[in-house]
């Protein structure tokens, strides 16, 4: 079945990447939804769990501040589609947040519940419920209001590009996206779990968001390849950069470039896009460095593709992984083995293939800093993934317009940029968690300040 | 352990725990289904003369249900029994026999011709059966026949049948009275005055339970139609206990024998009725929302709370409460309590608070020194209990009287005891000499 490498490694095994590796229903099963949706009848019931508190510390949690006990008392009366309207009107992309928000770090972590009984709401399985229950139903959400003229630039179709977009396009300005990658949706599409986001859910939101009218989306077009920021301003009355994060932090190990190191979100990428899970190639022995999300989907995702050991190394403690304790959990319960206060100090090849990576105990300073030790061990590997943090990749499109700070677009607290007539929200800013609800919320105040800059 | 059997008016029954006349004792099947599960005693479902009524073969009941589809209200518009009367007293005769021990008394709807009550006592007697139980309460269908309710409404109807029941049987004559009328003390009355051995109440609400939205009909509906029917169930048992109490600290029906009926569920229900001063109480929602074994949680439940209390008998506790059941006009208007939050159980959902806020006085916080935290201020607080109503969390909101000192709201000394009849604001205020003593 597999389609094993050549090189005899540190472990005495031939480095191995290959594809199929399990039987072909496994992918089906390995790669169904996380948490499939709620039945009418359990949302009913999951409905009235909620207390409609007052001043709710689940809406002050969440990021675009959706009235919840509003939407939770709508679904428990049977009004299902007015609870996915509570829900729109905050945050368009509420269904894909009802798939990838951290709720347990968000909204449930909010939730009253947890004081008496630890089991919070499941708000984000109602707000599937919801949201679903609408966009089968409805084209789209939303009515424009009468066509302003006016024309506004996005960069980048993801999750703050499309929330500013239909925030926009609401208003009656017309919005023009400009995609780098050949479809929308940003991370949503080509970033997240494929488990978090079955049956090409993330197309269907976009198709869900666009259809209101008075946007366009034109892909293949990437800043500073087909664009640039003074032209952009030049031919539009304002300008929104949506575009995320497209390059990553190296390890700064020689060989780096090798066969069988990648970076987790291009790897990640391949697999969202793979037709065919089974063609996806994985190896047997897989090494991840980093601490967060990316991290944790990575080696989630490794071990369902039918990796044999997937190990997970970080150089701080636990509690200090961006990664949250479910989502930690999450990986143990799929077999990945999370090592901490490791960090990887060379990578060793064989024949031009990764083989193992030498790593060094760690410990931390007085400032908090991750030391080395001198204590090294060897992790074989044939397959080596970082995942230790994206950056906004070439800056050159931003010089001598926009300015940066830590290396993010800086923007103030209406999300303007240093550069007249350009605003900016999400990843690639510097302001708030990397998190699609955030992004959404950015997109959205943006959308307000700019709506308010073409009125004035 | 304590003893459960009680002797209702001359009735005698393991437990204090019978079936209401009802679907579920319509035949001999259930009735014994029942008896092996525990129950105390049955009220056999009302037999009545004639041909058979005839039932609607559509829906004929509907409930209320509470968001977790718990069923809080229940109708029905079913009519007596539907069986050929000389099956319903064979059986009537077969069970009494097989089951000596129990509880077994005949409900009986007939018109209001004394030759009709003539004819059917006697057969109902030969059957063995404990005693009867006059069905005026059924508020509809057999009403609109001037049987049921009609009857039940009338005190002079009421007197009149119990006291052709009282001459034409031996049987002990239970009197059940419809609550669809003002005030339960004038049935009452004349069911005594006719010479009832006992009352049982209440029977079914009338009601319209709900209006099904796309037919625009009544439910349940049969045809397109619909026709208001009983309800009972736990969202009866208030009425219920009021209108048991009323009956119970009237001076003219002191004594009588009460058989409590109204959305009894459980043993505390069943406690709270006879505390009341019930002798035995009837239960059916119940039943027939969860089968006959719940009798099993009934009787061990007020098993246990008697040998907790201390009770050894159902006497012991029975008619306790019924003193102090009074009128408005003596509560004391000198008692002072206040709402007090415990913050160790408080889980800060702030239902209290908006709900003192938008609807009441003001006086719960929200936010204290710029936390999320919820405290009673008692300069404003009436001591009215809708926060601790509203609270999702049992026991952390409490009503605690102030025992000494000045009410912080009206800065009056607490702990004297003054009621309208006696308050300086009465204009019609008595004098010392009229006052009724605590």
């Amino acid at each position: 079945m597999t389609m094993a490498g050549e090189a005899e490694g540190a472990g005495g095994i031939r480095a191995d990447i290959a594809c199929g590796r399990l039987p072909l229903d496994a992918y089906l099963d390995n790669f169904s939804d996380i948490h499939p949706a709620l039945g009418r009848h359990e949302a009913k019931i999951e409905s009235d769990r909620c207390y409609f508190c007052y001043d709710a510390p689940c809406v002050k949690a969440c990021p675009t501040a959706i009235d919840i006990p509003l939407f939770i008392r709508k679904i428990s009366t049977g009004n299902v589609d007015g609870a996915a309207a509570t829900i729109f009107a905050a945050n368009i992309l509420g269904g894909m947040c009802a798939r990838v928000c951290p709720t347990e770090t968000l909204c449930e972590e909010a939730c009253v519940r947890n004081t008496a009984e630890d089991k919070p709401v499941t708000i984000g399985l109602l707000q599937r419920h919801a949201t679903d229950a609408y966009m089968a139903a409805h084209a789209t959400f939303g009515q424009r209001k009468a066509p302003t003229g006016r024309r506004v630039a996005v960069v980048g179709a993801g999750p703050a590009g499309l929330a500013c977009a239909h925030a926009l396009a609401l208003e009656g300005h017309d919005v023009t996206i400009f995609e780098a990658r050949p479809k929308p949706g940003g991370l949503n599409e080509y970033g997240i779990a494929a488990y978090k986001a079955v049956g090409g859910f993330a197309q269907h939101e976009v198709d869900f968001v666009t259809a209101i009218g008075g946007i366009t989306i034109e892909t293949g077009k990437a800043l500073g390849r087909d664009l640039s920021l003074a032209g952009l301003a030049a031919d539009f009355d304002a300008v929104f950069l949506g575009m995320g994060l497209s390059g990553v932090n190296a390890l700064g190990l020689a060989g780096e470039a090798g066969e069988g190191v990648v970076d987790a979100v291009d790897w990640i990428a391949v697999l969202r896009q793979a037709e065919d899970r089974a063609s996806v190639p994985v190896g047997r022995r897989v090494v991840v460095v980093g601490g967060g999300m990316t991290a944790i989907d990575a080696a989630v995702q490794a071990k369902k593709l039918g990796a044999e050991e997937v190990t997970i190394v970080y150089r701080r403690g636990e509690e200090a992984m961006n990664a949250s304790p479910y989502e930690r959990d999450l990986a143990r319960k799929a077999g990945v083995l999370i090592r901490t206060f490791l960090r990887p100090v060379s990578l060793g090849f064989v024949d031009g293939h990764v083989d193992h990576v030498v790593v060094e105990r760690t410990r931390l300073d007085v400032a908090g800093r991750p030391l080395g030790t001198g204590e090294t061990l060897t992790l074989p590997a044939d397959q080596v993934m970082k995942a230790i943090g994206q950056t906004i990749g070439d800056k050159a499109p931003f010089a001598g317009g926009v300015a940066l700070e830590a290396g993010r677009v800086r923007v103030d607290a209406a999300f303007r940029t240093s550069m007249p007539k350009v605003w900016a929200g999400g990843d690639c800013t510097g302001v708030g968690e990397d998190l699609t609800v955030v992004a959404v919320a950015q997109g959205k105040a943006a959308a307000a300040s700019i709506h308010a800059a073409l009125a004035g | 352990m304590a003893d459960l059997t009680t002797s209702f008016c001359g009735i005698k029954s393991p437990n204090p725990f019978w079936l209401a006349s009802a679907p579920p004792t319509d035949k001999q099947y259930n009735v014994e289904r029942a008896y092996r599960e525990g129950w105390g005693g049955v009220v056999w479902k009302t037999l009545g003369e004639g041909p058979e009524i005839v039932n609607v073969s559509g829906p004929r009941y509907d409930g209320i249900h509470a968001a977790d589809r718990r069923l809080i209200a229940f109708t029905n518009i079913e009519l007596i029994t539907d069986r050929p009367l000389d099956v319903n007293l064979c059986e009537i005769a077969a069970v009494k026999k097989n089951w000596p021990d129990r509880a077994l008394v005949v409900s009986l709807m007939v018109p209001c011709e004394e030759a009709s009550w003539r004819a059917i006592l006697p057969l109902v007697e030969a059957t063995g059966a404990d005693g009867i139980e006059l069905n005026f309460g059924c508020p509809h269908g057999m009403s609109e026949r001037g049987m049921g309710s009609a009857v039940g409404q009338v005190p002079d109807y009421i007197e009149m049948v119990v006291r052709w029941c009282k001459q034409y049987t031996r049987m002990p004559v239970i009197t059940k009275l419809t609550p669809n009328i003002t005030d339960i003390r004038y049935p009452a009355r004349a069911a005594l005055k006719g010479g009832s051995d006992a009352v049982s109440l209440v029977n079914t609400v009338s009601s319209i339970m709900s209006v099904d939205l796309d037919l625009f009909a009544p439910t349940p509906t049969v045809d397109g139609k619909g026709s208001h029917g009983g309800m009972c169930g736990p969202a009866i048992k208030p009425i219920a206990l009021n209108m048991v109490a009323e009956i119970a600290r009237d001076p003219a029906t002191r004594g009588l024998p009460i058989s409590g009926i109204g959305g009894i569920t459980t043993w505390r229900d069943a406690a709270e009725f006879i505390a009341l001063g019930a002798g035995n109480v009837q239960v059916c929602t119940a039943a027939m929302t969860y089968g006959f074994r719940i009798v099993k949680e009934m009787i061990d439940g007020l098993s246990d709370w008697m040998d907790t209390k201390g009770y050894t008998s159902i006497d012991d506790f029975r008619g306790r409460a019924v003193p102090n059941v009074t009128d408005w006009q003596y509560l004391n208007l000198d008692y002072v309590a206040k709402a007090r939050i415990d913050q160790d159980l408080c889980i800060k959902c702030g239902r209290c608070h908006i709900a003192c806020e938008d609807t009441s006085h003001q006086a719960i916080t929200a936010m204290v020194d710029g936390r999320r935290h919820f405290e009673v201020i008692d300069a404003e607080c009436v001591g009215c209990n809708l926060c601790v109503n509203v609270c999702p969390v049992e026991n952390c909101i409490t009503m605690q009287p102030l025992t000494s000192g000045t009410d912080p709201r009206t800065g009056r000394p607490v702990g004297g005891y003054r009621n309208w009849t006696m308050h300086p604001n009465n204009p019609m205020a008595k004098t010392a000499a009229e006052r009724e003593s605590r």
